[in-house]
């Protein structure tokens, strides 16, 4: 144990024990976390954006593990050394240079400073670059995906279920939610009504459902299984009711579904309103549909297995 | 204030919320419509059979205007609830007697008929997997099983009906449709099940008033083991 006086070299020596202790502590819990829970950490590598968001999240805890830490080792290691009811060197706390030692208040407003702004740039960076957020985007998205081949899906909320349009394979309407692997997919959200908002968790895809809007949230699949969606908006009495499951599916069996759902609903479909990326519900009560709001309803970068109704023949 | 008197106004402060506390958990104690049992004992094997019907305006209770659902129960009474207790993986066969009217969907999608044994429902006799709401006479409601998958739309009897029910519960004298189709109970839980027609009229969407209060418009199948 030191021996450590006010003005003797034993602060050297608590300082250095406290900076050991702190190193080995922050790069064995980092190395644990990043190596054995960070690859678990939710929403998981379903796809692009949650991939994207697990390494976020991973970064931001591997960051914070030695900022915590600092603070935990010094709080220990002072109350293990420096309590009162020890007999040993005076307490630092009392003294006149532990309420003005520049050098520390410094270091630790100039670390803090750099963390912060760090991540701050570092949050900027991940939410307009490489596969975008995963967030709804507006009608105008910043960030747009580079692929090719967009499958589009329309998400309509509605009082209190989501379901599905795929205007590429004839404009059919679904309560299941199936996509292709390895495609970039965008999520064109949307409501009949009050604002709900779609929430595919573990694909890493979060978009307020606003009635004629289009909310627009991209993502590539790169694992298949299956998710779950929900509601994230409190909509009312049924809110907490309104989730469905999906799935991502290789893209062969994709393709199987998606023709055999489009032949099944054809009599269905036919009933519908054109494919529109918003509509106009009618806010009288039961009278009446939704009715497209004459927006071009078709991208000419978004195409998937069949050519869209709009730019065909 | 002396002690006392300061005391005695805790005291009363003390009681009184008691008291809100009380009224409010009877309040909505005495809101909360009654589970029809239709689990206590049913043979193993046997289908269960549930018998419904939907009216424009209830007639009686806090909101009589209102559009419901009722239930007949195992004894053959009609009773204004909309929790149904089932067992677990048994089929149901369901009728519908539909005395409301109806009208366009705002979502053709809920007029189609998905998750009922051979995915159609019989109208009146007919089976039908799609509804055409603005053929029809409209849907005017739907049964609706979200997390199950089913839904079975409910073509509203004509706008021009000469003896159309005003109050529930009807009897068959009144102009009606018969809905009937099947479906089979999962394993035990509690399944909520609406309506998707937004017939709550005079609310915002019309999905307010029934269409948000158990009991009218909505309710649970709970299914037990």
């Amino acid at each position: 144990m030191s021996t450590a006086t006010p003005g003797g070299g034993g602060e050297v020596h608590h300082f250095r024990r406290m900076v050991a202790v702190w190193v080995v502590l922050s790069v064995a819990l980092d190395l644990v976390y990043a190596f054995v829970l960070g690859p678990h950490v939710p929403p998981g590598t379903m796809t692009s954006t949650a991939a994207n968001q697990q390494s976020d999240f991973n970064v931001l805890f591997i960051i914070a593990v030695p900022v915590v830490l600092a603070v935990w080792v010094y709080g220990a290691y002072a109350l293990i050394t420096w309590r009162a009811s020890r007999s040993g060197p005076g307490d630092p706390a009392a003294d006149a240079r532990a309420h003005s030692h520049l050098g520390v208040q410094i270091g630790w407003i100039a670390t803090t400073t750099v963390l912060v702004l760090g991540l701050f740039v570092f949050g900027l960076v991940e939410l307009v670059v490489s596969t975008g957020a995963g967030g709804g985007q507006g009608p105008d998205p910043l960030w747009t995906p580079t692929s090719h081949e967009v499958l589009p899906v329309q998400v309509i909320g509605q009082q209190w279920a989501f379901t599905f349009r795929y205007p590429t394979f004839g404009g059919f309407e679904t309560h299941d939610l199936v996509l292709p692997d390895d495609t970039t997919i965008a999520f064109h959200v949307t409501s009949l009504d009050v604002i709900h908002s779609f929430w595919a968790y573990q694909l890493g895809v979060k978009a307020d459902a606003n009635p004629s809007e289009d909310n627009i949230a991209y993502t590539t699949t790169q694992q298949v299984g299956s998710f779950t969606v929900r509601c994230a908006e409190l909509c009312g009495l049924w809110h907490g009711a309104m989730f469905n499951d999906g799935r991502v599916v290789p893209k062969d069996q994709f393709m199987v579904w998606a023709q055999t759902t489009e032949r099944d609903s054809a009599a269905s479909t036919k009933l519908l309103p054109p494919f529109s990326y918003t509509y106009v519900p009618d806010a009288n009560g039961a009278d009446g549909g939704y009715y497209p709001d004459n927006v071009d309803p078709y991208s000419n970068v978004e195409t998937y297995g069949a050519a869209s109704p709009g730019t065909s023949g | 204030m002396s002690r006392g008197g300061r005391l005695a106004v805790c005291a009363v402060l003390v009681a009184a919320a008691a008291g809100l506390v009380v009224f409010a958990a009877m309040a909505f104690v005495g809101s909360t419509p009654s589970t029809v049992d239709f689990a206590s004992g049913h043979e193993a094997g046997q289908p269960v059979d549930i018998t419904v019907q939907t009216v424009g305006a209830i007639g009686f209770g806090p909101h009589p205007t209102w559009v419901s659902y009722l239930v007949k129960d195992p004894q053959g009474q009609w009773v204004h609830t909309t929790l149904w207790q089932v067992p677990a993986h048994t089929r149901v066969d369901m009728t519908v007697m539909q005395y409301d009217s109806g009208s366009p969907l705002r979502n053709q999608q809920w007029g189609r008929i998905v998750g009922t044994t051979g995915g159609v429902a019989d109208y009146n006799g007919t089976p039908e997997s799609v509804i055409n709401s603005n053929d029809t006479n409209g849907v005017g409601h739907t049964f609706t099983i979200p997390t199950l998958g089913i839904n079975v739309p409910l073509v509203g009897i004509s706008p021009n009906a000469k003896n159309p029910c005003g109050s529930a519960p009807c009897t068959p004298n009144f102009n009606h449709n018969v809905i009937t189709f099947s479906f089979e109970t999962p394993g035990p839980g509690r399944y909520p099940w609406q309506c998707f027609v937004p017939c709550g009229a005079g609310y915002l969407y019309g999905n307010g008033g029934p269409m948000s209060t158990v009991g009218y418009m909505g309710g649970f199948l709970e299914v037990e083991a």
